[in-house]
């Protein structure tokens, strides 16, 4: 593929070279933070160049050279981050795996690397491994972060991480020379990491990417943005994910800015609040808690501060979004605007740790519009992109003044995007894969012999140029009579609800659309206790009458928006359940990305499925469930279906004015 | 489990110890004895004594008959605190906390024996006082991080739910770096998860600071699985003392909890 050169010449084409060449301009500037005992503690590009040097001697005396794999499991630590540096100072390539993952899924995906040493957080980690080593014969060693309750293991894989950086710095002693040696041999045509796609269909791939396509999209997409060394951002998502690897690393290295890591996971907030971002990645679910948190705590809230937080943020929805794009408004709303942001706008902004947020981003899922507009009404340009983990994410992203919540923006610099015949969208640029791991023939399924890669989302362009994607090309549907079924479409219009967390819809050759929905405990948890309800967990609410009505009520007002829309009006849901338990990976019945695995859902409630089609008013299941130790148990519940109603369409129903959109179906 | 390191001297011995409460009695004729570093667990139907046994050891009751020696001397009738000061803490059945200071606070109060400051320092936050804070607050940190309550720390204690507020107690009392450690039911009232979580912190307060504790637990799985020694108490006697397993296969202590057939 072609790039314009940049006119930087000097610019390093690996990360391992970008390592020194901070360690060289910038030696000073934080790199990494990490909170210790309380107090932050920040490592300068130089102790990272000096941390990653020994730690890559240390991996090379443990027998990690080029081309072998080096697998990498725990929360976001800088340890790490420093290890998958170091793994590609060696010329190894670095697999972040999901670290909530459970032993059996990680044995797949280290059998499928051939990872030869397994860098770990912690003893958790290490039981996992340990756990499934019969099935990993590759994996030689074992090398882990934090040394707590590991004192006592007597098996000859495993090492403490001081260990491996001692043995490192005594070969840097004696060859000094070395480490400099291997950086210089790293290429941009090597591969640099394998990250596992999270699978909804079948068994996850190992996409692999190289320095190349990674340098070049991360320095784009920095570009684009006007990233700076002088950004901090907070990594607290999965490093097994695409999006964390590009915005927690590959950036960090190209720009030169710092990465902070959370204290632990459950103090990500918290910690937010103290760094105070100015870049910030997070999933649509991510800004719908915060927005529900608020949303919650302003219900307690005195009469007056409740009545100001109204009154303002009516204002800023006028207003806010005019503002921030640099439309003209008239002075007294500027005026307004300005109260606004000293009373409410400010101290919110202050409470999730958004002062200082120049940018953020969003994507994975839709998102819903009203809380699109909260956030960009207060301040903050929140924008949603568009990528996979096959495009190291990029592929379209959203224009400062041109950002919509139903869109997902215009194709990234340097890539390319079309749409087939068949409705599916199609792409290809500097960020584009270099294969699936060991999977020629799954290569050449998913990229064209001239570069185009097949998404498997369905999608179009709009009147303005920007991408809509509709849905997996193959979950797009037709309910008997013929009108289309999107299921995407429907359970995004309902996980918009405060109430609602997550929702199945089924329809595909049906008669009338059906869902199964999840509850979102902690919103229906303080709204039944308003109303004094009283309940024992999540199983308990959810089957509840009062919470039905409640749940009836949000599909009656999605009916209702769906009936004014010709294409739709007839995926209306008729029928619902709630479900006894929430979705769960464990139970393989999401993602690790938090996906519904459609499929596999069907089939393991096809009775509940069925119930909902023939009329019965309860349906018994009993199903088995994986605790998070690894222990399974079983749940059965018997539960309640409901009937919604449904209101007639404006329009004739088929009658799809989008070709596009009835195509879409035909790319399944 | 592990070790081999285990098990030292006694350092805490009972002997002959019978407590009444008018005509009630709570204690007969318990002898027993703590050795260093060990786990030991103290069973037994409701009623059959064991807080009155931990109370017994930290001074709350002073018993009619009988001696506690702590490491070789004999122990006269001491109070609580002075028993803190020879190294015992605990922690208690009904939750014992300041509700109203945030968890950091809470475990600060831990440390009050190793802070020396007086009174006038204290209140000026001058001097000897801020230095102490400093490194009291360290250790303190420390033990945060051991525990994972990292994200409840400025959260005020009566904030948390039951299992949380029980881990907190759990940290004040390691916060006064015991050589003994008493706990009184502290898995009470948890879900699986709760208890597997305190069971491993339990494990690793023992493991990794060599902290002695003796542990009243109802939970059977539990006590088998991370006691090094079991006591059966029943009707404030002895009936049993042994590994887990002897325990499990001690007919008396089958007859007490399951009943015998006559």
């Amino acid at each position: 593929m072609e790039i314009a050169s940049t006119p930087q010449q000097a610019l390093p084409d690996t990360f391992p070279k970008y390592l020194l060449h901070h360690a060289r301009v910038r030696p000073t500037r934080p790199a990494l933070r990490e909170k210790d005992l309380g107090i932050w503690q920040t490592l300068s590009w130089h102790d990272v160049e000096q941390e990653v040097r020994a730690l890559a001697l240390g991996l090379q005396s443990l027998g990690l050279g080029r081309g072998d794999r080096l697998a990498i499991i725990g929360d976001n630590r800088p340890r790490l981050y420093m290890s998958m540096l170091a793994a590609q100072c060696l010329g190894a390539i670095p697999v972040p795996l999901y670290q909530d993952a459970i032993a059996s899924e990680m044995a797949f995906v280290l059998a499928d690397a051939g990872a030869k040493i397994a860098v770990v957080e912690d003893q958790e980690q290490v039981d996992k491994l340990l756990e499934v080593e019969a099935q990993c014969p590759q994996l030689e060693n074992i090398v882990y972060d934090d040394a707590r309750g590991l004192r006592h293991y007597l098996n000859d894989k495993l090492h403490d991480i001081a260990e491996v950086l001692g043995s490192g710095r005594v070969l840097n002693d004696s060859k000094p020379q070395l480490f400099t040696e291997l950086v210089a041999q790293s290429q941009a045509a090597d591969m640099a990491i394998m990250l596992y796609t999270s699978g909804t269909t079948g068994t996850p791939k190992g996409v692999v990417h190289t320095h190349g396509s990674m340098v070049t999209t991360a320095r784009n997409a920095a570009e684009l943005e006007g990233l700076t060394e002088h950004e901090e951002v907070l990594a607290y998502l999965p490093m097994a994910w695409v999006g964390d690897n590009l915005f927690s690393y590959a950036q960090s290295l190209v720009t030169g800015f710092c990465v902070a890591c959370p204290e632990s996971s459950d103090t990500v907030m918290t910690d937010l609040r103290e760094i105070g971002p100015t870049y910030y990645f997070a999933p649509p679910r991510v800004f719908e808690n915060l927005l529900t948190q608020i949303m919650i705590r302003m219900e307690d809230a005195s009469p007056i501060k409740h009545r100001l937080f109204h009154y303002f943020m009516e204002h800023a929805r006028r207003v806010g979004t005019d503002i921030l794009e640099g439309r003209p408004v008239g002075f007294w709303d500027r005026v307004g605007y300005r109260l606004g942001e000293a009373l409410i706008y400010g101290p919110v902004k202050n409470v999730l740790g958004f002062s200082r947020l120049k940018l953020a981003y969003t994507a994975g899922e839709a998102i819903g519009p009203e809380l699109f507009d909260f956030f960009r009404a207060i301040g903050i340009n929140i924008k949603q992109l568009y990528g996979q983990t096959e495009a190291y994410v990029m592929v379209c992203v959203q224009a400062n003044d041109k950002v919509r919540p139903d869109t997902v923006g215009v194709p990234a610099p340097g890539v390319e995007v079309k749409i087939s015949d068949s409705g599916e969208v199609l792409f290809r640029g500097p960020g584009t894969f270099h294969s699936y791991w060991k999977r020629e023939d799954a290569t050449a399924d998913t990229r064209t012999a001239d570069g185009w890669v097949h998404t498997g989302d369905a999608g179009y362009f709009d009147d303005d140029g920007q991408l809509k994607i509709i849905d997996r090309a193959k979950d797009v549907g037709r309910l008997s009579d013929g009108s289309l079924f999107v299921p995407k479409l429907l359970e995004n219009k309902l996980k918009f609800f405060q109430h609602i967390k997550e929702v199945v819809a089924f329809g595909d050759g049906r008669d009338f659309a059906t869902a199964f929905i999840n509850i979102d405990l902690s919103a229906v948890g303080s709204w039944a206790e308003k109303r004094g309800m009283a309940y024992t967990g999540y199983t308990d609410l959810a089957a509840q009458a009062p919470v039905y009505a409640l749940l009836r009520e949000c599909i009656e007002k999605m009916n209702r928006s769906l009936a004014n829309d010709p294409r739709l009006a007839g995926s209306q849901i008729k029928r619902f359940l709630v479900l006894h338990k929430e979705l769960d990976a464990d139970d393989g019945e999401l993602t690790r990305t938090r996906k519904v695995k459609r499929k596999f859902i069907a089939e393991r409630y096809s009775s509940l499925i069925n119930a909902l089609y023939d009329g019965s008013h309860e349906s018994a299941i009993d199903v088995e469930v994986k605790f998070e130790d690894g222990r399974s148990g079983r749940i059965c519940a018997t539960l309640s279906i409901m009937d919604a109603a449904t209101f007639p369409g404006s329009a004739p129903l088929q009658n799809p004015s989008n070709k596009n959109l009835t195509d879409a179906r035909e790319a399944a | 489990m592990n070790p081999q390191h285990k098990t030292g001297d006694v350092i805490l011995a009972a002997e002959n110890i019978s407590l009444s409460f008018g005509g009630v009695k709570a204690l007969t004729d318990i002898s027993l004895d703590v050795r260093e570093h060990e786990l030991l667990s103290i069973i037994g139907p409701n009623g059959a004594g064991k807080s009155s046994m931990l109370n017994v050891i930290n001074g709350v009751y002073h018993p009619q008959q009988g001696q506690v020696t702590w490491r070789g001397k004999p122990r006269g009738a001491i109070h609580p605190h002075e028993a803190a000061r020879m190294g015992i803490a605990r922690t208690f059945q009904n939750i014992a906390l300041f509700k109203g200071m945030s968890v950091l606070d809470n475990i600060m109060t831990g440390r009050n024996l190793k802070m020396h400051a007086n009174f006038l320092q204290q209140a000026l936050w001058w001097g000897r006082a801020q230095r102490e804070e400093m490194a009291q607050r360290e250790k303190v940190e420390q033990i945060i991080d051991f525990l994972e309550i990292q994200a409840i720390r400025k959260t005020p204690v009566g904030r948390l739910p039951y299992g949380l507020q029980k881990r907190v107690e759990l940290a004040r009392a390691i916060a006064a770096e015991p050589t003994l450690l008493l706990l009184d039911e502290p898995m009470a009232g948890m879900n699986v998860e709760e208890k597997q979580d305190m069971c491993r912190f339990i494990l690793d307060i023992n493991d990794a600071f060599g902290t002695t504790i003796v542990l009243i637990e109802h939970d059977m799985g539990v006590v088998m699985d991370i006691s090094d020694r079991v006591i059966v108490l029943d009707y404030g006697k002895k009936i049993g003392d042994g590994t887990p397993h002897d325990v499990r296969n001690n007919p008396d202590v089958i007859a007490a909890y399951l009943g015998t057939r006559h």
